[in-house]
């Protein structure tokens, strides 16, 4: 039997950098409505993610559909902390990348 | 735990993004965990290896080299063929190498699309780390 799908979808980018991170996680939560998917957010990719963010709520959605997990280096350089982030965000070292890249059945995309 | 192959694209150049650093932590994550790590360098990502790189000092802080510490990639591609040297494949696409006149330090080798293709071909994921 075929492994089932899975994909994670890593984005570098701030929303409010780039307008096509929004479309990245409407994918992500489409995706999600199938498919076991994580976004994995990393650089600039974790700037949304304080509690505090406007972006907050949409990732906080989004959390709630799929797994969202936020690069914990990333996160050290920008000063965020961890107890200050969107609800359902999880750190998450460049281990659990590894871990999910190499599952079989996985497809990754680089955002 | 489970090994696998992965095959890695990259294409920023050195010293320009972030990413080169995501790059490298995700190959030396994937490395220690046992993994074997195909690398196909394109366009600017070639010079990852160039051989003339050179720390510098800061004339500006009054730094020599030595107090820079100034890490190079080259050094770093260096480091992941001494600590996994079964482990790692790395491929320069051989066009860009000329256009940049970016010759390898030792590891690395030549190749084009058509190696990008056979390594996607012989291993278990791929995953493309394009340029901005």
């Amino acid at each position: 039997m075929a492994a089932a799908t899975s994909y994670v979808l890593i984005e570098t980018r701030d929303p409010f950098e780039s307008a096509e991170v929004d479309s990245l996680f409407e994918l992500a939560g489409r995706l999600g409505a199938t498919a076991d998917v994580s976004v994995y957010l990393v650089e600039n990719g974790v700037m949304p993610l304080r509690s505090s963010s406007t972006a907050a709520p949409t990732i906080a959605k989004l959390a709630d559909r799929v797994t969202v997990l936020a690069d914990d280096f990333s996160l050290r350089q920008r000063a965020i902390e961890t107890n200050d982030l969107a609800s359902g965000v999880t750190p998450a070292s460049i281990d659990r990348l590894v871990e999910l890249i190499t599952t079989t059945g996985c497809k990754a995309m680089w955002h | 735990m489970t090994t696998t192959t992965l095959t890695l694209a990259i294409m920023s150049p050195p010293y320009e993004a972030e990413r080169t650093t995501t790059a490298f932590r995700l190959m030396d994550a994937a490395l220690q965990r046992g993994h074997s790590l195909k690398v196909f360098a394109y366009e600017g990502a070639v010079s990852l290896s160039m051989a003339e790189q050179k720390p510098h000092p800061n004339p500006v802080k009054g730094t020599s080299v030595e107090e820079e510490a100034h890490p190079t990639t080259k050094e770093w591609v260096s480091e992941l063929f001494r600590c996994y040297p079964d482990q790692l494949e790395w491929v320069n696409c051989g066009l860009c190498v000329d256009e940049r006149g970016a010759t390898s330090i030792d590891g690395p080798h030549r190749g084009g699309p058509k190696d990008f293709a056979a390594m996607v071909l012989s291993t278990d994921n791929t995953l493309i780390i394009p340029a901005k």
